[in-house]
C-alpha cells in the first residue's frame, strides 16, 4: 500500500494522515470530568484531585424549609463543614474537616483503582475506594455517663463505581458500610450497610443537575432515621465550583448523612445548602513546570 | 506462487528504499505549547506527545495532537479547556497538513539553522483554516528539529466561551518544537 501511494505526492498526505490516525488510536484516552468536583452532593464522587492540588471546601446546610417565615425558612440556622483536601498523587487524595453538627472531625483517603478509558485500553467504568474516619466530640447530654474516646468514633468504607455515558450523563453507584464503635441499642449491628446511587446531567456548559440517594438495607437502619436524598445544581466559574442543593440531611459526613438523616422529604424537612470549592495549585505537574 | 511472493517482496524492498530515499522524518514526542494569558489569568498548557512527520523530498509536513494531552498547571482549567472550550470528546484532535515551501533551501547534509516558511491547513475544534507561518529548521549531527511560533484567533476556529476576551486572550500564541528521529 505504502509503496504505491508513495509514488503520488498528494496521496502521500493521506498515507501520513492514516498513519498518524493509527498512532493516535494506539493511545489511551481517559474519561475526564465524570463529575465536576470530588463531592457529588454530600458524599464522594469518583473524582480525585490531581497531584499537588489543594481544595478548600466550605459547606453549609441551613435549617429546614418547613421551619416557617420566623426562621426565614431555615436560613437562620446553619451547620457548616470546613475542610481541606489534597491530591498526593493522581490516584490518591486525602482530606480532613470539621463540622459544627455534633462537633465532628473527619478525615478520609480516596484511591482510584480503575479509570474509564477508550483507545488502546478500553475500560467501561471507573472504580475508587474511600475510607473515612469520623470523631464526634459533642459532649454527652448526661454527664454521669462515662464515655471513652473510642465510643465516638465511626468509620465509613465505600466503593465508588462510575461511568460517564456521554458528555451529558454520568452515573455512580456507591455500596457503603458504616461502622459504629457504639450503636444506641444492643440489638443493632455495628456495621450498617447501604447502597448509594447518584448522577449528573449536564444542562449547559457550566451548569449541571446532580442527584444522590442512599438506600439503607433492611435491618441496618438506626431508629428515627431516613434515607438521604439530595438534588443539586453545580455551577462552575473560573476557579470555583458552587454546588447548591436541597437535601433532607443535616450532616455532611458519611456517618451523619447516610445513617443519621432525621428529616423526611414528605414532611418538608428539606435543607437548602451549598458547597463552595476553591482549588489551588501547590505543586505544578512535572511536564508543565518543565515546559512553561 | 513463489514468483508472486518474490515479486511482492522485491517491491516491498524497493518501496521501503524509496521511502528512505525521500527521507521521512518522524516523531511521537514533539512539543506544542500555547499561551493565552491575560493580566487576569495565566492560561498556558503543554503537550509533549505531538505526532509529526516530514518528507525531505517535497517538504510535506504534518502534525497531529490529542487535545486531552494538553496539560495545565491548574487541573480545573484543564477540565474547562476540554469540556467547555475545545469539546475534546467531539473533536479529539487538532492537526496541521502542509508544506515547508522553501525546503529546497535546506541543506540536510550540513549542520545549521535554516529559516523556513510553512503553509497548510490547520484544523482545530473541527474547523479547518489555511495558515502561513515561519520558523526554523535546525540540523545538528544529522538530527532534524523544527521550531515555529505563530498566533491564531480563537474565533477563527469557533472556540467560544464567556471568558474569552477577559480572562482568556482572544489571540493564542502557539509554539511548536519537534525533534525528529
Amino acid at each position: 500500500m505504502q509503496i504505491v501511494l508513495s509514488q503520488d505526492s498528494t496521496n502521500l498526505f493521506k498515507m501520513l494522515d492514516a498513519e498518524t490516525e493509527n498512532d493516535l488510536k494506539q493511545k489511551t484516552t481517559y474519561a475526564t470530568s465524570i463529575f465536576k468536583t470530588t463531592r457529588l452532593i454530600n458524599g464522594h464522587s469518583i473524582e480525585n484531585l490531581g497531584k499537588g492540588i489543594l481544595d478548600v471546601k466550605i459547606s453549609h446546610r441551613f435549617g429546614t424549609l418547613n421551619s416557617g417565615g420566623y426562621q426565614l425558612f431555615g436560613l437562620d440556622a446553619a451547620t457548616m463543614r470546613m475542610g481541606v483536601d489534597y491530591g498526593i498523587t493522581n490516584w490518591l487524595m486525602i482530606g480532613a474537616g470539621r463540622s459544627t453538627y455534633q462537633k465532628e472531625y473527619d478525615a478520609f483517603g480516596k484511591i482510584k483503582l480503575l479509570r474509564q478509558s477508550s483507545g488502546k485500553v478500553n475500560m467501561p467504568i471507573s472504580v475508587s475506594v474511600v475510607s473515612s474516619v469520623m470523631l464526634k466530640t459533642l459532649k454527652n447530654s448526661d454527664p454521669t455517663i462515662k464515655t471513652y474516646f473510642s465510643d465516638n468514633l465511626a468509620f465509613a468504607q465505600q466503593v465508588l463505581i462510575a461511568r460517564k455515558f456521554n458528555d451529558f450523563i454520568s452515573l455512580q453507584l456507591m455500596p457503603s458500610m458504616i461502622h459504629y464503635n457504639i450503636v444506641p441499642d444492643h440489638t443493632l449491628p455495628n456495621d450498617l450497610y447501604s447502597i448509594g446511587g447518584g448522577g449528573r446531567i449536564r444542562l449547559s456548559k457550566r451548569i449541571n443537575l446532580t442527584g444522590e440517594y442512599y438506600y439503607r438495607l433492611q435491618g441496618y437502619q438506626l431508629p428515627g432515621s431516613y434515607d438521604s436524598f439530595s438534588l443539586g445544581i453545580d455551577i462552575e466559574t473560573g476557579g470555583h465550583v458552587f454546588q447548591f442543593h436541597v437535601t433532607n440531611s443535616t450532616g455532611m459526613t458519611e456517618r451523619t448523612f447516610i445513617e443519621e438523616t432525621n428529616g423526611q422529604w414528605s414532611k418538608g424537612d428539606i435543607h437548602f445548602g451549598f458547597n463552595i470549592s476553591r482549588v489551588f495549585t501547590i505543586v505544578k505537574p512535572k511536564d508543565v513546570s518543565a515546559a512553561l | 506462487m513463489k514468483k508472486i511472493v518474490m515479486f511482492f517482496s522485491a517491491l516491498l524492498v524497493v518501496g521501503t528504499a524509496s521511502i528512505n530515499a525521500q527521507n521521512l522524518y518522524s516523531t511521537h514526542t514533539g512539543q506544542i505549547k500555547f499561551y493565552a494569558s491575560t493580566p487576569l489569568e495565566n492560561v498556558e498548557a503543554v503537550n509533549n506527545e505531538v505526532e509529526s512527520k516530514m518528507l525531505q523530498k517535497n517538504g510535506q509536513i504534518i502534525f497531529a495532537v490529542l487535545i486531552q494531552g494538553f496539560h495545565f498547571a491548574n487541573a480545573l482549567m484543564q477540565d474547562h479547556f476540554n469540556e467547555n472550550y475545545m469539546e475534546s470528546t467531539k473533536y479529539p484532535k487538532a492537526d496541521f497538513k502542509g508544506y515547508i515551501t522553501n525546503i529546497a533551501s535546506v541543506n540536510f547534509s550540513k549542520d545549521g539553522k535554516y529559516n523556513i516558511t510553512g503553509e497548510g491547513d490547520l484544523t482545530i475544534h473541527g474547523v479547518t483554516k489555511k495558515i502561513n507561518t515561519t520558523g526554523f529548521l535546525e540540523i545538528a549531527g544529522g538530527k532534524v528539529s523544527i521550531n515555529s511560533v505563530f498566533k491564531i484567533d480563537l474565533k477563527d476556529f469557533k472556540v467560544t466561551g464567556s471568558y474569552i476576551g477577559t480572562k482568556i486572550a482572544e489571540q493564542v500564541q502557539v509554539t511548536v518544537d519537534c525533534k525528529y528521529d
